[in-house]
């Protein structure tokens, strides 16, 4: 077995409301979504109006610079709203799905046995080509590249998410013919991430993939952090990134022919009464998930995981990429004297408050701020949790004056807004960080292109 | 709480726009964030944030220079009744209230000027109160000799906030440590109450008191430097029984004060431990050469054992208090090393050296405060060397 690599920063944000491993059945959601502001740097082009009808795997949208990337619909069924926010801009494609989903054929193979672009052709066909993501910039990746590496993460360390094992659990055919798929794709290797401190599932024991361990707090978990451990992105450099569960799914593609979008998605926070693991489709309604299962009111409903997700109202949708529904606390309620109660059943890596006292207790958190934006002042709280050879307070200055050529020789290619959460979540000056970084990554994409 | 709370939401509209005061909306903001943490939830990024912010921070600087405070009232009064040989009559309450009358003042002057100063830089500028004054008020009585004029540190204060900080931009963006910015002002334009040996030792006299005779108020520093008797034994300085600013004298209040920002990891252990490395090189690189010293006070200075550098004069309150403070520090965790290394070898180099300016330690912090950029400049080239190596080895494979 392969060595352990130890990620030393970073912090486990102990909450309460972990999914039990069990699946419960909700009823299934009629309306489904895709949203664009799930995809960063791709200008939106419809292929679809209201009252068309798909099938899944029918393209709802294109990227207009790269159009050969299509969006597929997860479902069948009628186009039956485009809602759109300012300046026309499309915030949600809804689809009423049918009762039984009607699938596209794209034809099943053995991904050996197909060359590198009929691989791709198979993917991009599907609609499925945004599963697979790319460093630098943390977009959907460029099909017209071939990656150096492709990393696939097989676990997920951020707080609360969905174990590894129980839901790649009854799939292994699928997520080793995935991988099959993906390692046609590049000339190097296809890397897994595992977690170090179990015994690696027979699922992800795949000839040929090169397998690492990690222990460690989060963001071990994470891909960027994991490359970074082993072959950092280097300028000019692409490497892709899949999810556990996306590999699954282009698996199935090759399998079954079809778009099969379902996911294993854990419901979980401290405001859930029974948090369990369900079934869904990418871009599901929730509604159907929530009802009934919610304990108390103003609650925050996130798709996601409390470090990364969005916010969604109780009646949202899953995002493209989410396995985790997280039902949390609101907040925003003026503390007295914030700033000098003892701040029990809060969170924070700093002992100026007292719940250094009380480290293994899990906390229910609220969306509180706890306190006002700031310019930067405490130094060396980001390095504590952020386990890049990278300097992120200097990183973040570089690209709030724009400062093209500092970012590129500061790391920015290295990073994605996860990896960073972190930073912003212990940060006492409230720096939008993870905003910021997107920024910075969104202006070197327009400059020097994918 | 639920009084507060009806006071602020009922004077609020006066103070929003198009309000009465609408221009003092900064101040109003001020005290309502100080009386309650506002509820604001996040509206990007992270979903929950630590529960620490400025104001915690502050605070807890604040907490940590409280034992060298109050041991500074009551060594102020102690000291006065020692030059009127009244020491043995008066009791420990006589001597603290005798200090606390005189620092009290000090504080308050402090605190008033300094954020009347920062409220009306925050009206005219529009942006919301920040916490930094906070501590910079109560450094800056702490570094001050007690004899100091109210309206000399009313000045200062004046001098540290707008110079120091505000032409900066504010909390965050200045280059030097405001209350040093007040210290050094006042030691260059009131010489005669910033140095010497009549200014750390209050020696007014009531009526029926006198100074008793042979009483020399020079501070340890002042002694060594002058090659005069040092009448203090180490343990003396090392608990604080000895002349000099109010806070700087006693190591062991200011060890209390280094525990709690150490522990809570408010500043940084990199610095304070690389200060005092710093300044042991220099004290005992200073005995190796002292036979070979110009002149016999020198000599003598020279010769002194390396260590008790850390319980003289103002080191140990610098080194804990101002060369830690994050704004005007290196930022990156190596530049921390080296800078305070060599903030604790320039403060003894200059402290030996230069008679002129026995403390050495604000000199040393404000030059390496300007210094600190390039540190950190070097230090994250280095990184960014190391990056662009990275990318020619795999160009080269």
């Amino acid at each position: 077995m392969s060595e352990v690599i130890k990620i030393k920063k970073g912090v486990d944000i102990k909450l309460q409301g972990e999914a039990e491993k069990i699946f419960a059945t909700a009823d299934t959601p009629s309306t489904y979504a895709l949203k664009p502001s799930d995809f960063p740097g791709i200008r939106m082009k419809l292929k679809v109006k209201e009252g068309d009808e798909v099938l899944a795997g029918d393209p709802i949208f294109f990227d207009k610079g790269r159009p050969a990337i299509t969006f597929g619909s997860p479902v069948s069924g009628e186009i039956a709203e485009v809602v759109r926010g300012e300046k026309r801009r499309i915030l949600e494609v809804r689809v009423l799905a049918d009762k039984e989903i009607r699938y596209r054929d794209f034809g099943s193979a053995d991904p050996a046995s197909l060359k590198r672009d009929e691989v791709k052709g198979k993917i991009l066909d599907a609609g499925m080509w945004p599963l697979v993501k790319q460093r630098p910039y943390n977009i959907v990746a460029n099909p017209d590249r071939v990656p150096r590496d492709i990393w696939v993460s097989c676990f997920d360390s951020a707080p609360l998410a969905p174990d590894a094992d129980f839901v790649v659990h009854g799939q292994e055919a699928e997520f080793k013919t995935g991988i099959k798929a993906l390692m046609q794709l590049t000339d190097g290797k296809v890397h897994l991430g595992l977690d170090g401190r179990t015994n690696p599932s027979e699922a992800f024991k795949v000839e040929e993939a090169v397998m690492h361990r990690f222990t460690g707090p989060h963001p071990a978990g994470n891909p960027g952090v994991q490359m970074h451990a082993v072959a950092p992105v280097n300028k000019g450099e692409t490497v892709w990134t899949v999810g556990l569960q996306d590999v699954i799914m282009i698996g199935r593609l090759f399998m079954s022919g079809q778009f099969q979008a379902q996911r294993s998605v854990a419901l979980a926070g401290a405001q859930v009464s029974k948090p369990r693991y369900y079934k869904a489709l990418i871009g599901a309604n929730v509604k159907s998930i929530l009802e009934g299962n919610v304990a108390a009111e103003n609650n925050r409903y996130i798709s996601g995981n409390i470090l990364t997700g969005t916010q969604i109202p109780s009646e949202g949708y899953l995002s493209y990429y989410d396995n985790q529904i997280t039902v949390m606390p609101e907040g925003g309620e003026d503390q007295f004297f914030g700033w000098m109660a003892p701040n029990f059943n809060k969170f924070s890596i700093s002992r100026a408050l007292f719940n250094w006292m009380m480290p293994n207790k899990r906390l229910n958190l609220d969306a509180n701020l706890n306190g006002e934006e700031r310019a930067f002042v405490v130094t060396g709280e980001y390095e504590k949790v952020f386990p890049f050879d990278i300097y992120p307070v200097q990183l973040l200055k570089s690209i709030m004056v724009k400062d093209i050529e500092a970012m590129e020789n500061l790391g920015i290619y290295e990073v994605a807004e996860e990896d960073m959460a972190l930073c912003e979540v212990v940060c006492t000056s409230k720096i939008p960080v993870q905003e910021t970084l997107r920024e910075g990554l969104d202006i070197m994409l327009d400059e020097l292109g994918d | 709480m639920k009084l507060f709370k009806n006071i602020l939401d009922s004077v609020k509209p006066h103070f929003e726009e198009g309000g009465k005061f609408e221009k003092l909306h900064p101040v109003y903001d001020g005290f309502a964030t100080f009386l309650f943490t506002p509820g604001h939830t996040s509206h990007s990024g992270a979903h929950v944030r630590d529960a620490i912010d400025l104001k915690r921070t502050m605070i807890t600087v604040v907490m940590a220079m409280v034992p060298a405070l109050l041991f500074g009232m009551w060594n102020a009064g102690n000291l006065h009744y020692t030059a009127l040989g009244l020491a043995e009559t008066m009791t420990f309450g006589d001597k603290f209230l005798w200090g606390a009358m005189r620092i009290v003042p000090m504080l308050i002057v402090s605190y008033g000027v300094g954020l009347g100063v920062e409220f009306i830089f925050c009206i005219i500028k529009k942006h919301s109160i920040q916490e930094g004054y906070l501590v910079s008020g109560m450094l800056i009585p702490l570094i001050m000799p007690i004899d100091i004029p109210l309206w000399m540190v009313a000045v200062s204060v004046i001098f540290a906030v707008v110079i120091g900080k505000e032409v900066f931009g504010g909390t965050g963006m200045n280059i030097l440590n405001p209350a040093l910015t007040a210290r050094a002002f006042a030691f260059f334009a009131y010489p005669t109450y910033m140095s010497g040996d009549k200014v750390w030792i209050n020696t007014s006299a009531d009526a029926g008191q006198s100074v008793v005779d042979g009483f020399s108020g020079a501070t340890v520093l002042g002694s060594y430097a002058t090659g005069g008797d040092v009448q203090y034994s180490v343990w003396d300085m090392f608990m604080g029984f000895i002349p000099g600013s109010i806070g700087e004298t006693s190591t062991v209040a200011i060890l209390i004060g280094a525990a709690i920002l150490l522990y809570t990891g408010i500043a940084s252990w990199r610095i304070m431990l690389s200060g005092v490395i710093g300044a042991l090189a220099m004290g005992y690189l200073f005995n190796a050469f002292a036979p070979h010293a110009i002149s016999p006070e020198q000599q003598s200075f020279m010769s002194l054992p390396g260590w008790q550098h850390l319980i003289m004069g103002g080191f140990a309150f610098g080194i804990v208090f101002m060369a830690t403070d994050p704004v005007s520090a290196a930022q990156t965790n190596r530049g921390k090393w080296i800078y305070g290394f060599l903030v604790g070898f320039f403060a003894i180099m200059i402290r030996v050296f230069n008679p002129a300016y026995p403390e050495g330690i604000m000199m040393a912090i404000l030059f390496m405060n300007v210094m600190a950029p390039l540190i950190d400049h070097y230090v994250i080239q280095a990184n960014i060397n190391k990056r662009k190596k990275r990318l020619a080895t795999v160009k080269a494979a």
